[in-house]
């Protein structure tokens, strides 16, 4: 008789094992930019919830957060990232020159791989007290702006490019958009190397009479010093700042995680996931989600970087290498 | 037989310089190792990411004004820094050692603080001091001084973090100069000023020396206090590890290591002459 419960013992063990084999636990990185984090915190237990729910799997997804470039830069030295998920796309199309990935990446998800974006918008003081509406009172005498410094930030490279694409949008030449652009850059006191860094000198310093940055640091900003003390402007028009994802290939099947982390970035574009990144004001690719929000989001007469400047690369390439425009406007020769 | 086993022991002694402690060969292996490690690979790992760049790319990072306009802000600065903190230091070291006065532990304790806080909350918090509308920084906007978002910003941060050094090295050997020393020189007729020049200060001269260039060294490579401060206006108060910072942005690693070479090729030099004028003087004090 003591024959069975060793048998019934060992199939246990057997079920257990097979059982363990079924619903595997998996783990996936998500290395991301500093400002994120909010999003993905709310983000990541709904994707742990559907992948479960749709193959058992339990599955933990670690962040990772950092200026943007600084986290492309870990993942090119070895950081095992399995997504990344960025604020401009030259920082995923370093992993494609160091083959972690395949050049067309962007093809491989809707938009351009890019679930949302962002734009550069202004914020003033209460009141608008120098009555600042375009780029082009930035530039006028004696107005003082804050803008991160684009060699270091993604932000401040947006907010650049903005400003130079509004004279080109509207007819200009590159001459007149190099003007504007170096008379804005002559406003600016301090330039920080970060947008959080501009965000405290403009709130907390009371620094300038404008800061330029993304639309959904001002709803961060909204949030944390209160509504009143500041007003929002948006200029007529501005910069689509995508924030593009991808998978890392060499990485998830390195891992055997590609399935999960290709899940991971294509429920980012469903209507919940939209939802909720609409609600930290970064605006939804679909269409549906973005009429839902016009309050918050208003609709704005946007321009890619591609538009004005061919791609993300010659951008970078023209206006922020050492040496390039940007550098020239501070250049003393 | 046993003669020989002497004489080679003796040959063997001389090499090693003779010491009654056990154990040399094992601790002079470890220390090497240990330095290899720790300071050696990496700064050679240095070099040779350098050298991607070939000479002709070398001498256009170093020939780049931007990048000297940095070196003199960072070099300056940290000089200035040093300076400030060697004299302020050595005050602050004779008060916690020759007075007896209530609190006295909680203003020891004080001084290790810059050490124990992170660089980038001094540098936030030292901004929001002394920006124009800060606590202390709105005075001397009264007075038409910037000091945030100013190369005087950075001396300022530089100064906070490097304070522990000069204290924490003139410290010890000014308690072990005893009173009785300077109450004989005032017994034998000297001046107060000439006991300071003449029995302190030649006594605690290479100790200050010491934190002079500790804390001199540390400032050069501030990046995380220095940033908040700074203002990092081009040509004005951008530093070189910010510049660092933007080529690394860039993907542009050989660059950046060029100037941190170029950083420390000058570091070294400077704490070179320290220490052979610290060597100088200890010998002409010999004769």
């Amino acid at each position: 008789m003591k024959f069975p419960i060793k048998r019934l013992a060992l199939l246990g063990i057997v079920v257990m094992l097979s059982n363990a084999a079924f619903a595997a636990d998996v783990s996936i990185l998500n290395a991301s930019y500093d400002v994120s984090r909010e999003f993905y915190k709310k983000y990541n237990p709904t994707f742990v919830k559907y992948w479960k729910q749709k193959t058992g799997d339990n599955v933990t997804i670690n962040q990772s957060h950092g200026g943007s470039s600084k986290q492309a830069r870990a993942v090119v030295d070895g950081l095992e990232a399995d997504v990344v998920t960025m604020n401009q796309s030259i920082d995923v199309d370093i992993l494609a020159q160091k083959q972690l990935i395949p050049v067309n990446w962007a093809e491989r998800l809707p938009n351009g791989s890019a679930p949302f974006s962002s734009t550069s918008i202004f914020l003033v003081r209460h009141g608008n007290p120098k009555g600042i509406r375009s780029w082009a009172d930035l530039a006028k005498p004696g107005i003082s702006v804050i803008i991160a410094n684009p060699k270091t930030s993604g932000n401040g490279r947006y907010a650049y490019l903005a400003a130079w694409g509004s004279v080109i949008k509207q007819g200009g030449k590159a001459v007149q958009a190099r003007e504007l652009v170096g008379k804005i850059f002559a406003n600016v006191p301090v330039l920080e190397t970060g947008g959080r860094g501009a965000t405290t000198t403009f709130v907390q310093r009371e620094i300038g009479d404008v800061l330029v940055t993304f639309e959904n640091e001002v709803g961060l900003i909204k949030q944390e010093y209160g509504a009143d003390k500041f007003d929002l402007v948006y200029p007529p028009l501005s910069i689509v700042a995508e924030l593009p994802v991808s998978i890392v290939d060499k990485v998830v099947d390195k891992r055997g995680t590609r399935k999960v982390a290709e899940a991971y970035l294509q429920q980012l574009y469903t209507p919940a996931a939209q939802e909720l990144a609409a609600q930290f004001e970064l605006r939804p690719y679909d269409a549906v989600i973005a009429k839902k929000h016009l309050a918050t989001l208003p609709a704005l007469k946007l321009f890619t970087v591609s538009e004005v400047f061919g791609n993300a690369q010659q951008a970078q390439t023209e206006h922020f290498k050492d040496g390039g425009v940007f550098d020239q406007l501070y250049s003393r020769k | 037989m046993a003669r020989s086993a002497a004489s080679s022991t003796r040959v063997f002694t001389r090499f090693r310089a003779h010491s009654v402690l056990p154990g040399f060969n094992l601790a002079m292996g470890f220390t090497l190792l240990y330095l290899s490690l720790i300071v050696l690979v990496p700064l050679s790992a240095l070099f040779f990411k350098t050298a991607n760049l070939g000479w002709g790319g070398f001498f256009a990072v170093l020939g780049n004004d931007r990048v000297l306009a940095s070196l003199r802000v960072t070099f300056l600065t940290s000089l200035a820094a040093a300076v400030i903190n060697a004299f302020f230091g050595l005050i602050v070291a004779w008060v916690l050692v020759r007075y007896r006065f209530p609190g006295k532990r909680i203003i020891d304790a004080l001084v290790d603080l810059p050490f124990a806080l992170p660089t980038a909350v001094a540098g936030i918090t030292l901004a929001t001091l002394y920006a124009p509308h800060g606590w202390i920084g709105q005075y001397f906007a009264a007075q038409g001084i910037k000091i945030a978002y100013t190369p005087l910003g950075i001396v300022v941060a530089l100064t906070f973090i490097g304070l522990p050094f000069v204290v924490r090295t003139v410290q010890p050997v000014l308690e072990d100069v005893e009173a009785g020393v300077e109450e004989a020189a005032a017994s034998l007729g000297a001046g107060r000023w000439d006991v300071f020049r003449r029995v302190i200060f030649p006594a605690i001269y290479p100790a200050l020396l010491t934190g002079f260039s500790l804390a001199f060294a540390r400032a050069i490579g501030e990046y995380g206090s220095v940033i908040f401060i700074a203002g990092n206006m081009p040509y004005i108060s951008e530093i070189s590890p910010l510049l660092i910072v933007s080529k690394l942005e860039q993907y542009d690693y050989a660059g950046a290591t060029a100037i941190a070479v170029i950083m420390l090729l000058i570091s070294f030099a400077l704490l070179f002459s320290i220490n052979a004028l610290q060597w100088w003087t200890s010998r002409r004090g010999v004769r």
